[in-house]
């Protein structure tokens, strides 16, 4: 574990320990974090607790732009974090995700 | 189709065939009006007859003339009442205006149809080309002594009602007159007593039946009407004739009934019916019968230049007497005579009649009372208020409607009724909201603090704003408030309102139509490009059908239900298309915890399963044990990755209480123990159960088996239900809901044996599977198919698709593999882990068999 800059930033295991188009929740210092990896590519932290009733945004179905809470529905943008499904919820923080090398590594800084 | 251009017609270097109308009431001014809009003006030269001295006037506000006249006539010696410009339909400047020559007070007496001309009471002769009769009809007059003070003359203080001359005759002889008799109860005697009334005369009614306006009203309706006018003092004689009307120094003085008893009144108006105006048709050789005959395209039988129109036609046996059909046939017969669709033709007419007696709001339109055996017919009366309605339905559409006291649903009645449109499931709906706010009049007039979404809080306020705000469809304001994305029992009431704010439907969202809302097809379109491009698993339907082939994340859970569907042996299972809950196979609970339900098929367990599932309860510390309404065990708030434990240590299948798929099977005791039991529903419940178990569809499928009518199991609101019946018969039922939406079932079929109720079953289930849109639970489906369609399909098989059904059917059933068996191992990297980490599970209190929190 090393920390740059204040900010936590975690190598997690290799990238594959996410099934594609899934997502899978870990610990970064004291933050949960999901995960996700769109089948169109990429890596996308948020914070792992849906803003509106607490539901385990690592559970929820994703496609290459929002995750949706499997809860009530609520869409997130996976690069942002803003909610995008109306009714008044908050955003949720988004961090930084990296594939270095088949590594997951994720820093709790903005992406 | 080639244009029956007739050259006569065309304008010819300033010589315009001649068109010659004969009568100027409302159907003549009609049809003139229908032929200047199709370019008349420029076809012929136009010469108008009308014998009334006056342009052509609207006869319906004759009513009006008489009643509102009443407020400042009372007092008036001289009150001739309306000169309003509304009552007359055309000025006679809109004559000369369009160049149509009009000779008023002229009476057309002979037709010469060789020389083809007419002549006139005045000596002229008008030559034509084509002729238009319009010629009207006039008040029948019952022949009885004292009505008449001359050959032509009425006796003083009798009245017709029919013309302007007549109404105003009336203003004349109120202002001494106290009581008036009204020969005649049909609608026209009703105005005119009404109208009377309301000049302060006393008003007594003489109708020779028991029922009033027995045109339009059967009994029952007529019966309310009666004594609402009763009630305002108007004064019935029923099924009695007037014999003679009464004469004292030349005046009328009072009427004798056929029973010999008299009434004194002052005036005597004659509402006994109307008779077509005929006598010059018979006198120039054309075919009549209780009005002069024509075909369908508006012209005499015998001359293909003489067209007729309006109450002097006789069409296909009917004589039309109100204004509705009076419009239609004018624009046909303008069309034919213009050439502008010389291949228009006139059908007949259904009748429509809406009019206030005396304050009382009366609607009528189509049968009165059903015809058939098979009609359905709807009925409601509630005589303290005066309100009486009546619907009658044939083969599913609106054919009769009667509205007394109460026509506030006239509006949609009719347009059911003029599109034969679909009606509601619940016929009664047709004639009130049931406590819903279902039509828009309503949805507008609700204070925007009313919750409209109680799922997710959302107020009609939200909804308009969302409007205001720029939304323009439904979705958009559903989407932006997340209105009817709950539930969605109230999605109905959000269309009302989003429509209403919007002030119209507001743009059609095609996506509405879609299966799922990332690709653009509906359901048939998706499943035969899916059939057709052998695709089969979610990623590859969004590569080949989505725009840009782009991955929606709210399609995939209907995807993935369609391909297992559509693919039941080679679907691609791709985890990531999965819904939670089906990934897992466990229902999702709002701490992030899972509940547990093994399958106990038909709701019968046993002490050693029983015993089992304690321990598991116990091992695991299971938070709540619940039994559920399907009849299961319910092990609550189990985290993720205990699972698999938890299911290998039940050693049971899965329940399948978490998926859009075949839940359960409520049965009842049935005939083994209980003693009312006709059929064995235990049995039968449990077949089903172990054959349908998981099969997956559009939304969830819950079922219920009943032993005897009682019905215990609830078959009646369940997606399928069966209920056993006297003589060794299980009666289906589908389409039944009591959730979100409660809704009884109907009745597919009634079977002989266990076996067919097993497979009729299957089958419907396969349809729905097939047909039903994503979500689209059955109580929707039914209705949309139509009972009728789906008994059709699945119990006759009129489209000759059953065998298909059943096979595709026990492919399903072939397929099924128990999930929590099948993922003893992980099928995914980390399918079991934890997705809130650091979040102590469960958070949901744990409750003892007391349910006090422990």
């Amino acid at each position: 574990m090393t920390a740059s800059d204040e900010a936590v930033s975690v190598r997690l295991g290799p990238v594959d320990q996410i099934p594609v188009g899934e997502g899978r929740a870990f610990l970064v210092g004291d933050e949960p974090v999901a995960v996700f990896r769109p089948r169109s590519g990429g890596l996308y932290a948020l914070r792992a607790i849906c803003p509106h009733r607490g539901g385990p945004l690592a559970d929820g179905l994703l496609d290459g732009e929002v995750v949706m809470c499997p809860l009530h529905n609520h869409r997130f943008e996976l690069a942002s974090g803003s909610c995008v499904s109306g009714g008044d919820v908050d955003d949720v923080a988004a961090y930084s995700a990296e594939d270095d090398d088949g590594e997951l590594v994720v820093s709790l800084v903005a992406p | 189709m080639t244009a029956l251009a007739e050259p006569e017609q065309q304008t010819d270097g300033g010589s315009r065939a001649k068109l010659v109308v004969v009568g100027n009431g409302m159907s003549g001014a009609r049809a003139l009006e229908e032929i200047l809009a199709r370019g008349g003006s420029e076809l012929f030269d136009i010469t108008v007859f009308g014998d009334e001295p006056y342009g052509n006037y609207n006869r319906i506000l004759l009513s009006e003339v008489l009643a509102n006249a009443a407020g400042e006539a009372v007092d008036n010696e001289d009150a001739d009442g309306f000169d309003d410009d509304e009552l007359f339909l055309n000025p006679v400047d809109w004559y000369t205006d369009n160049g149509i020559t009009l000779h008023a007070g002229v009476r057309i007496v002979r037709i010469d149809r060789h020389a083809k001309v007419v002549m006139g009471d005045d000596g002229s002769v008008t030559g034509y080309d084509t002729l238009v009769l319009a010629t009207g009809s006039r008040s029948f007059f019952p022949p009885m002594d004292g009505m008449w003070a001359s050959k032509t003359d009425l006796t003083p203080g009798v009245f017709g009602f029919r013309s302007l001359d007549d109404a105003n005759g009336m203003l004349e002889h109120v202002a001494d007159a106290r009581t008036a008799v009204v020969i005649g109860g049909g609608l026209l005697g009703l105005e005119a007593a009404a109208g009377l009334q309301a000049h302060g005369l006393a008003v007594h009614v003489v109708h020779p039946t028991e029922v009033l306006m027995n045109q339009q009203l059967e009994a029952s309706a007529s019966k309310v009407l009666r004594s609402k006018l009763e009630d305002m003092g108007m004064h019935m004689h029923l099924g009695v004739k007037t014999s003679e009307i009464l004469v004292t120094d030349g005046a009328v003085s009072g009427v004798r009934f056929t029973d010999g008893s008299d009434l004194d009144c002052d005036m005597v108006v004659v509402t006994a019916g109307i008779r077509p105006n005929i006598g010059l048709a018979v006198l120039s050789g054309l075919e009549t019968q209780r009005a002069i005959v024509v075909d369908d395209r508006m012209r005499s039988v015998d001359d293909d230049d003489i067209f007729v129109v309006g109450e002097c036609a006789q069409h296909r046996g009917e004589v039309y007497g109100v204004v509705g059909p009076l419009w239609e046939q004018a624009a046909v017969l303008a069309d034919v005579i213009t050439g502008a669709d010389p291949d228009a033709a006139y059908h007949g007419s259904r009748l429509t009649t809406k009019l206030k007696v005396a304050g009382v709001d009366v609607a009528q339109m189509g049968v009165k009372t059903p015809e058939r055996e098979s009609d359905e017919f709807v009925q409601f009366s509630e005589t303290g208020r005066g309100v009486y309605q009546t619907v009658i339905i044939r083969d599913g559409t609106l054919i009769g409607a009667t509205l007394v006291g109460d026509v506030s649903k006239v509006a949609a009645l009719t347009q059911a009724f003029d599109s034969r449109s679909a009606l509601p499931e619940e016929r009664v709906k047709l004639l009130f909201d049931l406590g819903s706010a279902d039509d828009s009049a309503s949805a507008a007039d609700l204070p925007d603090d009313t919750q409209i979404c109680n799922c997710n809080g959302v107020s009609k306020g939200d909804l308009v704003g969302c409007v205001h705000d720029g939304a323009e469809t439904v979705s958009a304001c559903m989407d932006a408030t997340r209105a009817g994305k709950g539930c969605g029992s109230c999605k109905g009431l959000v269309r009302e309102v989003v429509e209403a704010a919007l002030g119209g439907a507001g743009a059609e969202d095609p996506a509405d139509s879609y299966y799922v809302p990332g690709i653009p097809l509906d359901k048939p379109t998706l499943m035969q490009e899916i059939r057709a491009q052998e695709l089969k698993s979610v990623s590859a339907v969004f590569a080949a059908l989505a725009p840009e082939g782009r991955d929606d994340v709210a399609s995939k859970m209907g995807l993935t239900a369609l391909l297992r569907m559509m693919w039941p042996d080679d679907y691609v299972d791709e985890r990531d298309g999965r819904f939670i809950n089906d990934r897992v196979h466990a229902n999702i609970q709002r701490d992030g915890t899972f509940s547990v339900v093994p399958r106990m098929s038909g709701g019968v367990t046993s002490p050693d399963q029983l015993r089992r599932i304690a321990d598991v309860a116990d091992k695991h510390d299971i938070p709540m044990v619940k039994l559920t309404g399907g009849q299961r065990i319910d092990l609550l708030g189990v985290p993720k990755e205990k699972l698999q434990e938890v299911w290998a240590d039940l050693e049971m299948p899965s329940g399948w209480a978490y998926g859009k798929s075949f839940r359960t099977v409520k049965t009842c005791v049935g005939t083994d123990f209980c003693r009312f039991g006709l059929g064995d529903s235990t049995r039968l419940g449990i077949d089903i159960e172990e054959r349908f178990k998981g099969i997956e569809g559009p939304a969830k499928m819950k079922l219920a088996v009943s032993g005897c009518p009682r019905n215990c199991a609830e078959s009646m609101v369940k997606d399928v239900g069966i209920v056993a019946v006297e003589g060794g018969q299980w009666q289906i039922y589908v389409g039944g809901a009591a959730g979100a939406t409660i809704r009884k079932g109907d009745i597919l079929a009634t079977v002989d044996s266990h076996d067919a109720a097993v497979q009729l079953t299957g089958r419907f289930l396969q349809y729905y599977r097939e047909h039903a849109n994503w979500l689209e639970r059955t109580y929707d489906f039914v209705p949309r198919m139509g009972l009728d369609y789906l008994i059709g399909v699945i119990v006759d098989d009129t489209e000759g698709i059953a065998a298909e059904l059943d096979e595709r059917m026990q492919a399903a059933v072939d397929a099924y593999v128990d999930p929590w068996a099948a993922d003893q191992d992980e099928a995914t990297p980390g399918q079991f882990h934890d997705a809130l980490p650091l979040i102590p599970l469960p958070q949901v209190p744990v409750r003892s068999s007391e349910g006090a929190p422990a």
